[in-house]
């Protein structure tokens, strides 16, 4: 589904990413691991086009999106869920969906909305509310409702456990459990290792800007020097 | 409080002085060829110290009387009551704007040529930041150079009379088509700018096309500016005592009634009206297409609305674009209502003015920035008699609104969009 070859990313001088390959299969939840500053934001914006790759290939669905402009590639199938969620503060949670949907028609919008408040049936009782006054958990959700309704095939979701309770974070992982059984390929980052291993099939971890260690989510788990950096010993 | 104000207000105090004694302090006397510096009398020395001994006090109790200021928001009825369920409020406007329209339609026809005459140009100015507000209010882009395509819609229609002949009606929409093509070239440098970055390149481009005017004297004039720019005719009829153009008529002799100066002041009203529902219509439709909505998520967030497969190039050329094919329109009114123009009429005091009639309205409202034009338009005339002191009152009462209402008259209240059960 997703393919990464030897990518190297740059900002401006400062070299980011130092070749990094990984691939997401098709019906995977793949999950990136890695300290702060490893460059996990960097390595999926890489996929996203912004910033472009300087060398290597970043492939989707088997076609080559490396040069391709943020705007298409965001159409062609793939949708993020950003650091940080960066909902709309000013507009209503139901004109945030609406918004994730811009390309669909109207009727696609509207079979997404219901399809997004059966999974977040919190979002349905703040339907008209602004984002911007909606609590931390519920802005990560209104997130991954909004990358949901433009009915992507695959999802990249960056660190959606920022600053979360533990009872929302379960939460939020149920639901991104739920998207693989609808059949979206998921690419999670996450610093809760624990967590995001435990749901994965695969997992990679990522060490400045190299891929370090790839391995079954169990496996990685079960690894002494994962447990040792990841995991809290 | 207080004593922690003092050093505060002493300062103040002090700057007061600074600032007072060589501008007040001093009389150049020109006496031959000699000129001799004086003392200033008495009289202004004393009101310098009390001066300086009120800003002294005001901002020693700055925080009693900024509360008693900030009580004035909530004097306003309108400050804290629920808001209107949208249904309703809606059909309000609608109402406000019905009734609005018709007063606007007949008043021409009872009151002075002089008062239509500024109506006229509050319509102006009512276009022009209906226009900006599509680039500041709604899509985020602080643009300081506002006035280059009000210049460039201006210069468009003098530049085709002048030397092709082309009437108001011709003019129009070149003037407008002209300004959005330099909208969507200015557009192109800035696009990766944003905030401080994108004010000062706007500022600078506004200012190039100013100077450009100013100095291409072959073709502009320069600073003699272009003259004998034609009146608008209707349906090939002038409005002048006698007929300039072959195969046009006059007015007054068509309809057999006398000449007089106020048909053709009115008419020109009316087109201005006319633009400016135009205007208005125009982009509340826009506000709730599509493209409406992008400049919206890209003011709110540009990362998100790039991540949602935007374009960041799309949306911000259409926004420069649009707003600037408005301030085209505007243009080719203004440059027929003065009958001349020159460059001086494009200087940078009037982006600012427009900006901030977008900024009084409530950014993005329209109600909003209609009636910020209408006060920011009459204000300084009604304070004519103040003489020199008119901008002075002007920008008190603009210091004022802001504390009173920080959020504008009528602050943006986005139409919902909703997706269910609505055609
Ligand atoms: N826009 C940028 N310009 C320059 N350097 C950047 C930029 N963004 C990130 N970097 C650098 O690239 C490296 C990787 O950053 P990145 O944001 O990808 O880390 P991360 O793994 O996502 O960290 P975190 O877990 O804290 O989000 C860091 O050293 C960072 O300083
Ligand atoms: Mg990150």
């Amino acid at each position: 589904m997703l393919l990464l070859e030897d990518v190297h990313t740059h900002y401006g001088k400062i070299e980011a990413l130092h070749g990094v390959s990984l691939e997401v299969k098709q019906g995977e939840i793949v999950s990136l691991i890695g300290a702060n500053g490893a460059g996990k934001t960097t390595l999926l914006m890489t996929v996203c086009g912004n910033p472009q790759a300087t060398s290597g290939r970043v492939l989707l669905e088997g076609r080559d999106i490396t040069r391709l402009p943020t705007a298409d590639i965001m159409r062609s199938g793939i949708s993020i869920v950003p650091e940080g969620r960066r909902v709309f503060s000013g507009l209503t949670v139901e004109e945030n969906l609406f918004m994730g949907g811009f390309f669909n028609s109207r009727t696609d919008n509207q079979k997404g909305i219901e399809h997004v408040y059966e999974l977040f049936p919190r979002l349905k009782e703040r339907e008209h509310q602004r984002a911007g006054t909606m609590s931390g958990g519920e802005q990560q959700m209104l997130a991954i409702g909004r990358a949901l309704m433009s009915r992507p095939r695959m999802m990249i979701l960056d660190e959606p456990s920022l600053g979360l309770a533990p009872l929302v974070i379960k939460q939020i992982f149920e639901i991104i459990g739920q998207l693989r059984e609808e059949g979206i390929t998921v690419f999670l980052v996450e610093q809760n290792a624990n967590q995001a291993l435990q749901l994965a099939d695969r997992g990679y971890v990522l060490e400045t800007g190299r891929i370090r260690l790839h391995d079954t989510g169990s496996n990685l788990l079960a690894n002494p020097d994962v447990q040792a950096a990841y995991l809290g010993g | 409080m207080v004593a922690h104000n003092f050093r505060h207000a002493f300062f103040c105090a002090v700057i007061t002085l600074i600032i007072a004694w060589p501008i007040l302090g001093f009389k150049l006397v020109a006496e031959g060829t000699q000129i001799t510096v004086n003392g200033a009398s008495a009289f202004t020395w004393i009101a310098v110290a009390v001066a300086a001994f009120i800003v002294f006090l005001f901002q020693l109790f700055r925080d009693r009387i900024m509360g008693g200021l900030g009580g004035l928001a909530e004097l306003n009825p309108m400050a804290d009551r629920e808001p209107m369920p949208q249904e309703k409020r809606v059909r309000l406007e609608n109402i406000g704007l019905g009734v609005l329209i018709a007063i606007a339609l007949f008043w021409p026809f009872f009151v002075s040529r002089g008062s239509v005459d500024l109506a006229t140009l509050v319509l102006i100015y009512i276009m022009l930041a209906l226009g900006l507000n599509v680039v500041v209010g709604l899509a985020g882009l602080l643009d300081l150079g506002y006035v280059a395509f009000y210049a460039v819609g201006a210069y468009t229609f003098a530049l085709l009379s002048n030397y092709w002949g082309i009437s108001f009606w011709m003019a129009l929409p070149i003037g407008g088509l002209m300004a959005a093509l330099f909208g969507l070239v200015l557009g192109f440098p800035v696009l990766r700018l944003r905030g401080d970055y994108l004010a000062i390149v706007t500022l600078g481009f506004g200012e190039i096309i100013r100077i450009l005017l100013n100095n291409w004297t072959s073709v502009t004039g320069g600073p003699n500016g272009i003259g004998g720019i034609p009146d608008p005719t209707l349906f090939g009829m002038e409005f002048g005592r006698r007929v300039k153009e072959e195969g046009n008529t006059s007015f007054h002799e068509t309809f057999g009634i006398a000449y007089a100066g106020e048909h053709k002041v009115i008419f020109l009203y009316l087109i201005a009206l006319v633009l400016a529902i135009i205007t208005a219509f125009a982009i509340r439709r826009l506000m709730r297409m599509p493209v409406g909505r992008s400049w919206e998520a890209l003011r709110e967030d540009e990362i998100a609305a790039r991540s949602l497969g935007l374009s960041r190039t799309g949306v911000k050329l259409s926004a420069f674009t649009i707003g600037a094919f408005f301030a085209g329109f505007a243009g080719t009114v203004f440059a027929s209502k003065q009958g001349f123009i020159s460059p001086e009429s494009f200087v940078f005091l009037e982006s600012a003015i427009i900006l901030a009639i977008v900024v009084l309205g409530g950014m993005g409202s329209q109600m909003g920035v209609i009636l910020a034009a209408i006060a920011v338009t009459i204000l300084p005339e009604l304070a004519r008699e103040f003489a020199e002191y008119r901008m002075l009152i002007f920008g008190a009462a603009m210091v004022l609104m802001m504390v009173w209402r920080p959020q504008g008259l009528l602050p943006m209240r986005r139409r919902q969009i909703k997706l269910k059960a609505e055609t």
